[in-house]
């Protein structure tokens, strides 16, 4: 018998892959494959066509010119993304994707760039950048670590839960102790790290939901990663 | 006068601060105090002017090309060694290199400018020449962004007054030639097959180099590079070395360092004697050194990016080699440890790595699983870590990928632990 596919996405490899956002797909891969999934990879940079089958979707930073480049196909596929989450499939969105989910973002400059409005959230572009080891409390996933690298300041909408409390670390907009967003199985975050190698819990959330939802099950076997525990507890535990 | 004061106090301050073991910035300040004017005058004096090195990547290593391919052809030159490569460290290696009355016996200054100082510098000191390496994904959780240091590159072309290198493989650095206001602009760069060993960040995923826009010509091409053999293409001829530097960045810099020093000497320049100089230079300090230890090769190789550790991979198979990875998240190494998952570290997966260390050993070691690398050790006391990897396979020679605070470290045990001889 063939193995089970899922087909993972990755969100404008080209120009928003920076801080280690590869990582989170290796990692999606990796957890898949061991579980016995056969992973088809797809690439999707500004101007290629959307893939018919897409079970789980990954996207990260990028330099402000990364993000000009893509904000313009960005919001040609927002209807799209939108379906799909709205129809369950999972996905990760980190830093500038997490931005442009978003209604908006509003640089600092007053220049105000359109987002897909997938969440109800809104980003203002800040004096400084909030940057260091950062550490959250999440109901769903328990302790969270990771590294923010952002000026953007981030408020979410009355309605939408974020991803986790700041324990250490600024979180969306240093100010109400917030960090990220969650939306049905989209989770968001300013998390590098690579965020999903340190925390499973998340990575394992995420390939759960793709299998069930084009398989209706999952085949859930605990996996045994080395040096996993140990490198969630070194990063924890180093300064800001 | 007050020239001749601030030289005075300068110089006694600098003596003073060398007894008590302190940096080598203070003397600096205190001569900034009292006479703005005394870096620009003492400067400004210099027949050949001063040339500013800049980039994420190779500034010291390049530097210090640079500097032995210009005595080679009999420049005095003027260098700030120390490592202190932000305006008051140029102060005080100005101070420490000037006579009582202020003069700097020199031809040249070459000076090696962190990209951030350097604007500062500019301002006060307009460079007659500047080379602009690259900009590298590197120190980004202290500057934010890549093009953040592309404007601070930026700044050092504006204010150059004769004549801008710039790496035309970089697009961002190449990009700069819209701003420079200086007469002259060259470039050093590459041939399209060596172009693919120097995947910049932007391509990092995409694989291949994008679309190539038709690019200017150099004046310097490295076209072939072999170990240590490489070969230029100068002004169109092509031109063979033997270097004492390794590693397809450094023997990129090389290109860096003639295509500057031929800008600087023009019509002077002699070509045979240049050459001759290039393949005499050593790595700087801490760039990644050559050692014996206990009658084995043993190399460090200092990775502090993900281009540069790419690049380091590339430059140096693993077959053959016993292995460690060091990894440090001090301040001077960058605390975010995303940059290990945008590293592709196939290229160990059949030799493995034999000891994983330093403070985030457990974040190295973890990447390595996800790509199917067999790792040996775990540990985070790199003097554990650092002792048995020594005793492994005898004969068998061995190399270090580590960061620039592990890398310090390691040099300081080894040299407790055996006899070190430094080879390169
Ligand atoms: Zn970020």
């Amino acid at each position: 018998m063939d193995a089970p596919v899922i087909d993972l996405l990755q969100l404008y490899p080209r120009d928003m892959n920076i801080y280690g956002d590869w990582g989170n797909v290796l990692v999606l891969r990796k957890r898949l494959q061991l579980r016995g999934y056969e992973v088809r990879l797809h690439e999707y940079n500004p101007g290629d066509s959307f893939p018919e089958q897409v079970d789980l979707i990954v996207g990260g930073g990028g330099q402000d010119s990364g993000q000009n480049k893509i904000q313009a196909d960005l919001l040609g596929l927002g209807g799209r993304l939108k379906e799909l989450a709205d129809d369950g499939v999972p996905m990760l969105a980190i830093c500038g994707l997490y931005q442009l989910f978003g209604h908006r973002f509003t640089t600092h400059t007053g220049e105000v760039i359109t987002g897909i409005g997938l969440l109800d959230a809104e980003t203002v572009g800040g004096p400084t950048r909030l940057i260091g080891n950062t550490v959250l409390e999440s109901a769903e996933f328990g302790t969270v670590i990771g590294y923010e690298n952002h000026s953007g300041l981030t408020t979410l909408g009355p309605d939408l839960t974020p991803f986790g409390t700041v324990t250490k670390g600024q979180g969306n907009n240093g100010q109400d102790g917030t960090e990220g967003a969650r939306y049905r199985h989209v989770i968001a975050s300013y998390l590098h790290g690579s965020l999903l190698p340190k925390n499973p819990a998340v990575a394992d959330y995420l390939v759960r939901h793709a299998a069930e939802r084009r398989y209706g099950t999952f085949n859930d076997v605990a996996l045994e990663v080395p040096y996993e525990a140990a490198a969630r507890s070194d990063a924890a535990a180093r300064p800001r | 006068m007050r020239h001749l004061l601030a030289t005075v106090v300068g110089k006694t301050v600098r003596v003073v601060a060398k007894l008590r073991g302190g940096g080598s910035a203070l003397p600096g300040l205190i001569a900034e105090k009292i006479d703005p004017e005394f870096l620009p005058r003492t400067l400004g004096r210099l027949p050949h002017g001063v040339v500013v090195i800049s980039g994420t990547n190779g500034k010291t290593t390049t530097t210090k090309m640079v500097v032995e391919l210009l005595q080679g052809q009999g420049l005095k030159v003027f260098t700030n060694r120390t490592g202190s490569n932000f305006t008051r460290g140029v102060v005080a290696a100005v101070l420490g290199e000037s006579n009582p009355a202020g003069k700097l016996g020199a031809d040249i200054a070459v000076l090696e400018l962190d990209e951030a100082h350097a604007v500062h510098f500019v301002k006060l000191v307009p460079p007659r020449y500047s080379l602009l390496l690259n900009v590298m994904r590197d120190q980004l959780d202290r500057f934010g962004e890549i093009e953040t240091t592309a404007g601070f590159l930026r700044k050092i072309a504006e204010a150059t007054t004769e004549a801008v290198v710039l790496n035309r493989e970089d697009h961002r650095i190449a990009g700069l030639a819209a701003a420079v206001t200086a007469p002259e602009i060259r470039y050093f760069g590459l041939t399209p097959d060596l172009r693919r060993m120097f995947p910049g960040d932007d391509e990092m995923r995409s694989g291949a180099t994008g679309e190539i826009a038709a690019l200017p010509d150099a004046d310097v091409v490295l076209s072939a590079c072999d170990g240590p053999a490489a070969t230029f293409t100068v002004d169109g001829r092509d031109v063979d070395a033997r270097l004492k530097l390794t590693g397809v960045y450094n023997v990129y810099n090389s290109a860096a360092a003639l295509a500057l020093a031929r800008t600087v000497l023009g019509e002077a320049a002699d070509e045979a004697a240049l050459l001759r100089s290039l393949e005499a230079v050593t790595p700087a300090f801490g760039r990644g050194e050559s050692l014996t230890v206990n009658g084995q090769p043993l190399d460090l190789v200092l990775v502090k990016n993900p281009a540069g550790f790419r690049l380091a991979l590339k430059s140096f198979p693993a077959a053959g080699f016993r292995t460690m990875i060091a990894i440090n998240d001090n301040y001077a190494d960058g605390r975010d440890m995303s940059w290990l998952w945008d590293v592709d570290f196939d290229s160990l997966a059949e030799a493995g790595v034999d000891e994983v260390s330093g403070v985030r050993a457990n974040d190295m070691a973890l990447r390595l699983f996800y790509e199917d690398v067999p790792v040996g050790r775990v540990d985070t006391d790199l003097t554990a870590s650092l002792r048995r990897f020594i005793e492994l396979g005898p004969g068998q020679p061995k190399r270090i990928y580590c960061t620039y605070t592990a890398m310090l470290a390691l040099r300081r045990e080894l040299g407790k632990l055996t006899e070190v001889e430094v080879v390169s």
